[in-house]
């Protein structure tokens, strides 16, 4: 094998491409060349390190320096500054390895020293077009040690010791979903990996895909065997472009490595994934319309029970998880339920991924251990507000989600604290809002949202949406009332008890939050005869 | 594996279709023989989901994000740039076969947001200005 003194990883991920990834790194390599440096120094692309919306990013190891963000300009001084002379190029720098962080750090070195990098700890640091890469860095250990050292029903005590939780927003314990499919007699058995990600504000799980796909299979392929699956299917949005061709690669690559097909790694099981393309609906994002989209119907939800578990896509045994979720099955088996339950706090171990957007300085994914403080995060990691501005509100777990007040804000996030104040990490999304915002604005756009993205199965959904974004028409208008406020409560309530599925019982939550909380803004719009 | 399901089919039968995008009745009705469903299934389940259309539309599919984060960056301008230079609505295709401009949901691109695709690709960091760079170089041809 090559040695190369320095490697330079470019982030090539959906949100820097535009800007130019591409074309930063191919003026990179060819600039190295020019400067005489192409046997010394290595370019490799990544997915992205964390911090987005600025333009592209690059790395410099082993000096753990980070350039952000790198325009074609800059190239010919980072190359004869940093990689000849060894002197960093200030202007455009963040080191990455400081662990201690003295006041007046920046951005990008808070992002990386808080942050848990568990089920990150690929992205951004390895080729995700490259197997090698990932199998340098332990990967399909997990895979192996389970294949050759443990019984299925050894896994799934083992997941279940974890406690780990499914990360779509339910929150369900996968070892107890896994042990219910495993005992469900038959030989035909699915994994399906939910990676419809299509709640607005959430783009965690593309994270994963873009940033290291092989993570997501290894952890699907351990699924498998513990609950007796041989074939896998992944759900994923027909807009994620780049993450379905880097999944597809790396499916490639799995099967010519015998990590994935028949006899994995001599051990007799057989496992195959699959990528099933979605075509643009919210509602696949449920787990039973999204085996109805699969098998290639309209994505409507079905009746449960019975739960996919006992009978799911094709009637078979179907264990439906989210990304984040089966990407987390690795490193548990790597290193143990025990190791896995001293991150997090009691009722939600481990890390959890939040996409950052909004009013805040700085927006990307994080990975943070469970109890880590709302305020915590806009505050600190997300560098606070926009132009200093005050506070207004905080959307939690997407817009089907949570609107936290400022009071709120030092509330852990975790399930069990969150629950105290009727919330939850939903999708991992959170959008901050300055005063600047009226809540009517928000919640109409969100509630026009649901008004699109209603199946139209159940009356309650596909009736009420529309109707609640009718009522808020007139509040647009100033012509708003206190009657309409309550018919708001009675709809929003009436939709919550008897949606036929969670789409239709969750979209009313932030308007009827916004009601509760923010009344002022809502009677702002009343009429006014004068 | 089991066979291609009716919207993997669709998928293909859309992809193919490079300049007009869309899934024709007669190309619809080939699905019938090969996977014997009906043709108002086969309509039930082209009409549901927001990326497959029965009617033709334009070379390129402008999809520009509607949602939250896009709308608290002022998506509304960049929409609204989009119209005017290509004097046509949401839903609708220009003359010449070239664009159809469609609203979307979230793309996953809230970190630049406001965002929009074009085709298969990816663009974020929108203002009315660069809007209308990237709509004159697909005009003039240069991008692909």
């Amino acid at each position: 094998m090559k040695f190369f003194r320095t490697h330079i990883l470019v982030s090539k991920d959906s949100k820097s491409m535009f800007a130019g990834a591409e074309t930063v790194e191919k003026l990179l390599v060819e600039e190295i060349k020019k400067q005489g440096l192409g046997e010394e120094i290595k370019v490799i692309s990544t997915g992205s390190i964390g911090f987005e919306g600025t333009g592209v990013t690059i790395a410099v190891y082993p000096d753990g320096i980070v350039y952000s963000p790198v325009t074609v300009s800059d190239i010919p001084e980072i190359v004869s500054e940093h990689l000849l002379k060894g002197r960093v190029v200030k202007r455009i720098a963040f080191p990455i390895k400081t662990s201690k962080m003295p006041s007046g750090v920046t951005f990008p070195e808070k992002v990386i020293g808080i942050q848990k990098r568990i089920v990150l700890k690929n992205v951004g640091f390895i080729n995700p077009e490259n197997i090698e890469e990932y199998i340098a860095q332990d990967g399909y250990s997990a895979l192996a040690k389970s294949l050759c050292d443990m019984k299925p029903s050894d896994v799934i005590s083992l997941i279940t010791a974890s406690e780990l939780r499914g990360r779509g927003g339910a929150g369900y314990p996968t070892g107890l979903k896994w042990a219910a499919a495993a005992e469900v007699k038959g030989d035909c058995k699915y994994i399906i990996c939910n990676a419809d990600e299509g709640e607005p504000g959430t783009f965690k799980d593309r994270e994963i895909m873009e940033g290291d796909p092989h993570t997501l299979l290894e952890g699907m392929a351990i699924a498998g065997y513990a609950v007796g699956a041989s074939v896998g299917y992944i759900y994923i949005r027909g807009e994620y472009a780049i993450s379905i061709n880097r999944l597809n690669k790396a499916i490639e690559d799995a099967r010519s490595y015998g990590l994935l097909g028949k006899n994995i790694l001599g051990s007799g099981f057989d496992f195959e994934i699959e990528i099933k393309k979605g075509a643009g609906a919210y509602v696949c994002g449920e787990e039973s319309a999204l085996i109805e989209s699969i098998e290639g119907s309209r994505g409507e939800p079905r009746k449960k029970p019975p739960y996919p578990v006992v009978s799911g896509l094709w009637a078979k045994p179907t264990v439906v998880n989210n990304v984040e979720t089966l990407a987390n099955v690795p490193r548990i088996l790597e290193n143990g339920a025990e190791w896995y339950k001293s991150l997090g706090t009691e009722g939600s171990r481990g890390t959890k991924l939040f996409s950052l957007m909004g009013d805040i300085k700085w927006k990307g994914v994080i990975e943070i251990p469970f109890g880590t403080p709302l305020s915590k995060i806009v505050m600190n990691i997300a560098g606070g507000l926009k132009n200093n501005a005050k506070l207004k509100a905080v959307i939690l777990g997407g817009v089907s989600g949570y609107l936290i007040k400022p009071e709120e804000l030092d509330i852990p996030v975790d399930f069990n604290s969150l629950a105290r104040i009727e919330a939850g990490p939903g999708s991992g999304s959170i959008i901050v809002l300055d005063d600047s915002r009226d809540i009517v604005d928000i919640v109409k756009n969100i509630a026009e949202f649901f008004k699109h993205e209603s199946c139209g199965k159940c009356t309650p959904c596909r009736i009420g949406t529309d109707q609640i974004c009718e009522i808020i028409d007139r509040f647009f208008y100033d012509e708003g009332s206190e009657d309409d406020l309550n018919k708001l409560m009675r709809l929003s309530e009436t939709m919550f008890q008897t949606s036929f599925c969670a789409l239709g019982q969750t979209a009313p939550n932030i308007l009827q939050q916004s009601l509760k909380k923010f009344r002022g803004d809502w009677e702002r719009h009343f009429f006014k005869s004068e | 594996m089991e066979k291609k399901s009716v919207l993997e089919r669709l998928h293909e039968t859309q992809d193919k279709e490079k300049e007009k995008n869309y899934i024709s009745e007669q190309k619809a009705s080939e699905l019938l023989k090969e996977n014997s469903d009906s043709l108002s299934h086969i309509y039930g389940v082209a009409t549901f989901y927001t990326m497959l259309s029965v009617k033709p539309r334009g070379r390129y599919i402008i999809r520009i994000c509607r949602n939250l984060a896009c709308h608290l960056e002022n998506a509304d301008s960049v929409a609204e740039e989009l119209k005017n230079l290509l004097g046509i609505g949401f839903g609708e295709t220009t003359t010449d076969g070239k664009f159809t401009l469609e609203e979307s949901s979230c793309l996953g691109m809230c970190s630049v947001a406001p965002a929009m695709m074009i085709n298969d690709e990816p663009y974020g960091n929108l203002t009315p200005e660069k809007v209308k760079d990237i709509i004159e170089s697909l005009k003039a041809g240069s991008k692909k």
